[in-house]
């Protein structure tokens, strides 16, 4: 589902003297449906780089992306647009909204997008927010004044409210008590049981032990000048 | 004109399936709007040139640069205010795409009222301040032939709630409104008609932030709900985050970056994106 193959990335910083720094080079691994790969490596090393290369986020300088057949690294805006409304879901470490849009439509969003009926889209959008222990009363309120944790919460439920086939995590059990990790993680197996790809970085080496199947050190992507 | 976005998303879908992948089944059936090589001088000063790209139904592209980078030049060429020097502005209608600087002018003045729309930066240019909320939003349906006095009050007073003006303030004049009220009628004058595409110049310039929020999520429900192309231009980069899919960074008149929107705000590949992304203050 996720093939990445001889990809590579540098930084230039055309307002500090040009300087040119490498990021990335021949980071190969690939991820298969029902799979959940973890990145490790340290603090640095270019794993959420790697996730939004993935996403189309940040672009990539050699190599490929294959997300269900579409090339990332060569894709039309369109064509990635596509991709992440249908096939590519991206839970990312912040939440970014509209401010004063209430918190189940927030959720809601990725499956009106989709063109899910308002009811049912809601419908779903408040199941998954009463699963995360997002309590009601929070639902009609934008989440720009929610605690980090809840936050984290509203994004997961965002990115999990439409089966994509390929999911990208970043650190989605950071911040959560333990009940809610539970929650996070019991939703991960879902939908890997469901066959979603995900490719993900969890620092909770409990949860990376329980959900990852393999492990990516993304060191070995490290290019040699900056090694 | 819900009716008309469904038959957009419904013409669109499956084709061109195969050179997209399989999830980009939807939007294959060709660009809205076509741009090739737009040029505009001032004498010998550069308005905009070389600009080209193409706009597909459903997107939203966003256009920024500092005060006099030719944003506002380059739209105002677009959207048919001001005559470009050179170049062509393809837009898709029954008869195939045509070339709008070319029109007979009856043709491209009847595009300007349906299929088109322009949202000023101060809505005082886009409403006629002496005529009621209602009548302002009739005004736009009448110039397309609507006749039926009591079917036009109906349609001003579902779009004003679309809106989130009161009904009850249709007979009042914009000039008792708010900004953001004004704001919102104008918006509401523009889509009454079910255009395909819609101009904005700043729309969101000169109003509260907690105003700007309201527009913005009013703003992304309606091109959602009717599969509306925008192009938008403003100088405020997190109003382009939450509204435009792409965009278009513009400097001295010349188009220096182009690609998806947070892809060229987290990813700036020319030196002047750059500048301008980390000159944002944070709040």
């Amino acid at each position: 589902m996720i093939e990445i193959s001889g990809l590579g990335k540098s930084f230039t910083l055309h307002n500090q003297g040009g300087a040119v720094i490498p990021v990335m080079a021949g980071a190969t691994l690939s991820v298969g449906g029902g799979e959940c790969v973890g990145l490790v490596g340290r603090s640095g090393a270019g794993k959420s780089t790697l996730m939004r290369m993935v996403y189309g986020n940040y672009l990539s300088d050699v190599g490929s992306i294959l997300v269900g057949g579409l090339d990332v690294a060569r894709a039309a805006p369109r064509e990635i647009i596509a991709l992440r409304r249908e096939g590519l879901g991206y839970v990312s470490q912040f939440l970014r909204v509209v401010p004063r849009v209430p918190t189940r439509e927030v959720v809601a969003e990725p499956l009106l997008v989709l063109g899910v009926a308002r009811d049912e889209a809601l419908a779903r959008a408040e199941d998954l927010l009463a699963r995360l222990n997002i309590p009601e009363r929070l639902w009609g309120l934008s989440p720009t004044t929610f605690s980090g944790g809840e936050q984290q919460r509203v994004n997961i439920a965002r990115g999990f409210v439409h089966h994509y086939p390929a999911l990208l995590l970043d650190e989605p059990t950071a911040s959560l008590d333990a009940t809610n990790r539970e929650v996070v993680l019991g939703l991960i197996a879902e939908a890997k049981a469901r066959g979603a790809a995900i490719l993900g970085i969890f620092h909770d080496e409990g949860a990376r032990d329980r959900v990852c199947d393999r492990l990516v050190d993304v060191r070995d992507f490290t290019p040699q000048a900056a090694a | 004109m819900t009716a008309m976005g469904h038959d957009m998303a419904e013409a669109g879908r499956g084709a061109g399936a195969g050179e997209m992948g399989i999830f980009a089944k939807r939007k294959g059936e060709g660009p809205l709007l076509q741009v090739a090589g737009l040029r505009k001088h001032y004498g010998a000063r550069i308005g905009c040139t070389d600009v080209s790209f193409d706009l597909w139904p459903g997107e939203v592209l966003g256009i920024v640069g500092e005060s006099g980078s030719g944003k506002s030049t380059l739209l105002s060429c677009l959207a048919g205010h001001l005559a470009p020097d050179a170049g062509q502005v393809l837009f898709q209608t029954a008869d195939g795409m045509q070339d709008t600087l070319a029109m007979a002018e009856p043709a491209r003045r009847r595009l300007m009222r349906t299929d088109w729309a322009f949202v000023h930066q101060h809505a005082r240019d886009g409403l006629r301040m002496g005529v009621s909320a209602g009548g302002n939003v009739g005004e736009r349906l009448m110039a397309v032939g609507a006749r039926h006095y009591g079917q036009i009050r109906g349609a001003a007073t579902d779009w004003l709630q679309k809106v989130e003006i009161s009904a009850d303030r249709i007979d009042d004049r914009p000039s008792q409104f708010s900004g953001g009220m004004q704001q919102r009628l104008q918006i509401a004058r523009n889509l009454v008609t079910g255009p395909r595409l819609v101009f904005m110049d700043e729309p969101t310039g000169g109003l509260d932030v907690s105003v700007q929020a309201r527009l913005l999520d009013l703003l992304r429900g309606l091109v959602r709900e009717m599969g509306l192309s925008v192009i938008i231009v403003t100088h405020d980069l997190a109003v382009v985050r939450l509204l435009a899919d792409r965009l278009m960074v513009m400097k001295s008149g010349r188009v220096v970056e182009q690609g998806l929107t947070d892809q060229v705000l987290d990813d700036p590949q020319h030196g002047y994106t750059q500048l301008l992304v980390s000159s944002v203050l944070q709040v």
